[in-house]
């Protein structure tokens, strides 16, 4: 199982580069950060090293099994980022 | 190699970044005075973010305590620069400036009865809820029954929440207590959410609608559109803008409850009046169409069909705006000190030399916590580079010369030890009433606990 950033996120980006395996998009270089409403996990890529849960300043990454039930939703959505073309910007 | 001594004018999440990004370089050593208006520092982060959202709020604790806590960085607070001190003589003061004031203006609608008591800016709203000191007695009358937030981004339903929102959720946050008292007596039942364009260009991002899904006691309507894609647009709305109108569907179609207060979401309609003989009473509505313009963006074309809509509270939250810093060259049209990729310049394209700006009054009021991040270091990597090549502002003066200097302007001036000591009493008297904290909400007794510490 994956982790999954939900709602508190503020793109502060301290994940993306924290993250072994760059599966934390969009990234501050890529052209679709400005207008992104938050980052999000590729749970493909995801090693589930969880270095990212300690980085991340307003506590937004969870374990998929971990979320609570207002942001349940938030594994499907990381998931769907990716698979509507997410990383590619 | 010499240290540089560097001004930050603004404690919010941009100069915090700035300080980040100053403190992480290995090339110089580097000395940091942070200047702050108020006695508290976090800017929006503080006076912004909606007391109901804790988790945004861990940034000040995660992330910007490293910078302010630091060594290398010394907190100003309770000083305006511009005011106390000339924007001329902190050029002279220290080898780089870096100007993170914010914005302090927002923009307005220019219509008649704009200035109606009733009518007011998000921006001034937000304030006085979050405790700013400088919007604490702000007049609010929440006596109305239907209060109307022109625009629909984050800011927008954020009211909508607010006023929304059951008080005993709201007495677990942080909100400031005279706002308690004002929305605990508020006959508010409708509260409209107006916006230019339709359903599919809506502003506000998926998170910030999502939670009216959880909010107890709140029906939601959407007027204006009718929530199906218009023909020819298969498949090229956004992965996020499909979102945005899901949520919208399921949140209509959810069973009503008579007793329950409406969030309505009004697309397509253009503010043109505002009428009442001494405060707002009614707005009347142009109904709008959807027009490609010469680029293909859609834009909000007005009709002759009005229609009017009583409202006793009309909030307009069409974006912040910033104001000018006496003695630094602004764009007027932008709204932004005028700069190159954060480097200050003159009308004429020249740099002004050692003088610097990030975050919103660099780059207009756009963007969210972590868009200043980046933001900032685009600016230290300006800085960084025009230091290596020796252009820069000073000589620097050094700390304690600084220091006599200030408190010689500002006697009253707030040190690290002060808004700690603000800090902590505003969480013990939290603990008392199980919340976060309970903010002090005017100067006087911010500087009362600072000096007592």
């Amino acid at each position: 199982m994956a982790y999954v950033i939900a709602a508190p996120c503020v793109s502060d980006f301290s994940c993306v580069e924290i993250c072994p395996v760059n599966a934390i998009h969009p990234g501050p270089s890529s052209a679709a950060f400005e207008a992104a409403e938050q980052l999000y996990i590729d749970p493909g890529a995801c090693i589930n090293c969880g270095a990212c849960v300690e980085a991340c300043p307003v506590s937004a990454i969870y374990e998929a099994g971990n979320l609570p039930e207002r942001w349940k939703h938030y594994a499907e959505v990381n998931r769907q980022y990716f698979l509507q073309g997410g990383a590619l910007a | 190699m010499k240290t540089m001594r560097v001004a930050v004018v603004g404690a919010g999440a941009a100069g915090m970044y700035a300080i980040e990004s100053l403190l992480g370089r290995r090339e110089f050593a580097v000395e940091v005075d942070l200047y702050e208006i108020l006695p508290t520092p976090w800017g929006l982060v503080r006076a912004g973010v909606a007391p109901d959202h804790p988790e945004k709020k861990q940034v000040c604790d995660r992330q910007f305590n490293f910078q302010l806590q630091d060594p290398r960085v010394r907190f100003i607070g309770n000083l305006a620069v511009g005011r106390d001190i000339a924007v001329a003589e902190l050029s002279q003061w220290y080898d780089t400036v870096i100007y993170a004031v914010g914005a302090t203006g927002d923009i307005r609608m220019a219509l008649p009865g704009e200035d109606l008591p009733g009518c007011l800016a998000a921006r001034e709203f937000v304030a006085f809820y979050n405790g700013h000191p400088d919007f604490s007695a702000l007049p609010i009358d929440l006596s109305c029954e239907r209060a109307i937030v022109v625009g629909n981004g984050n800011v927008a339903l954020d009211i909508a929440r607010i006023l929304a929102t059951p008080i005993a959720a709201l007495e677990k946050t942080d909100i400031a207590e005279h706002a308690l008292e004002a929305l605990r007596s508020s006959h508010i039942r409708e509260i409209v959410v107006l916006a230019r364009r339709g359903a599919w260009q809506a502003a506000f991002n998926n998170p910030e609608l999502e939670e009216f899904e959880h909010l107890a006691g709140v029906d939601v309507a959407v007027e204006g559109d009718d929530l199906v894609e218009p023909g020819g647009m298969q498949g090229l709305a956004s992965w996020e803008a499909q979102r945005k109108i899901d949520t919208l569907r399921r949140l209509v179609s959810r069973p009503k409850d008579p007793g329950n207060k409406r969030i309505v979401f009004r697309f397509l309609g253009t503010p043109v009046e505002l009428t009442g003989s001494d405060k707002v009473a009614q707005m009347r509505i142009a109904h709008n169409h959807l027009r490609p313009d010469a680029q293909g963006r859609l834009q909000a074309v007005p009709s002759e069909q009005t229609s009017t809509l009583d409202a006793g509270l009309v909030l307009r939250a069409i974006g912040y705006r910033g104001t000018p810093m006496p003695g630094l060259p602004f764009d007027a049209v932008r709204g932004v000190i005028r700069n190159v990729q954060g480097r200050v310049v003159e009308d004429g394209g020249a740099a002004l030399p050692g003088v610097y700006t990030t975050g919103w009054i660099k780059r207009g009021c756009r963007g969210i916590i972590g868009s200043n991040r980046k933001c900032a270091r685009e600016t230290v990597d300006c800085l960084v580079d025009d230091w290596a090549m020796g252009l820069g502002g000073g000589p620097a003066l050094n700390k304690d010369a600084v220091l006599a200097l200030v408190s010689e302007r500002q006697p009253a001036w707030v040190s690290l030890g002060g808004w700690l000591a603000i800090d902590r009493h505003e969480r013990s008297t939290g603990r008392q009433k199980q919340r976060s904290r309970v903010k002090l909400t005017d100067i006087s007794s911010m500087l009362e606990v600072a000096n007592a510490h």
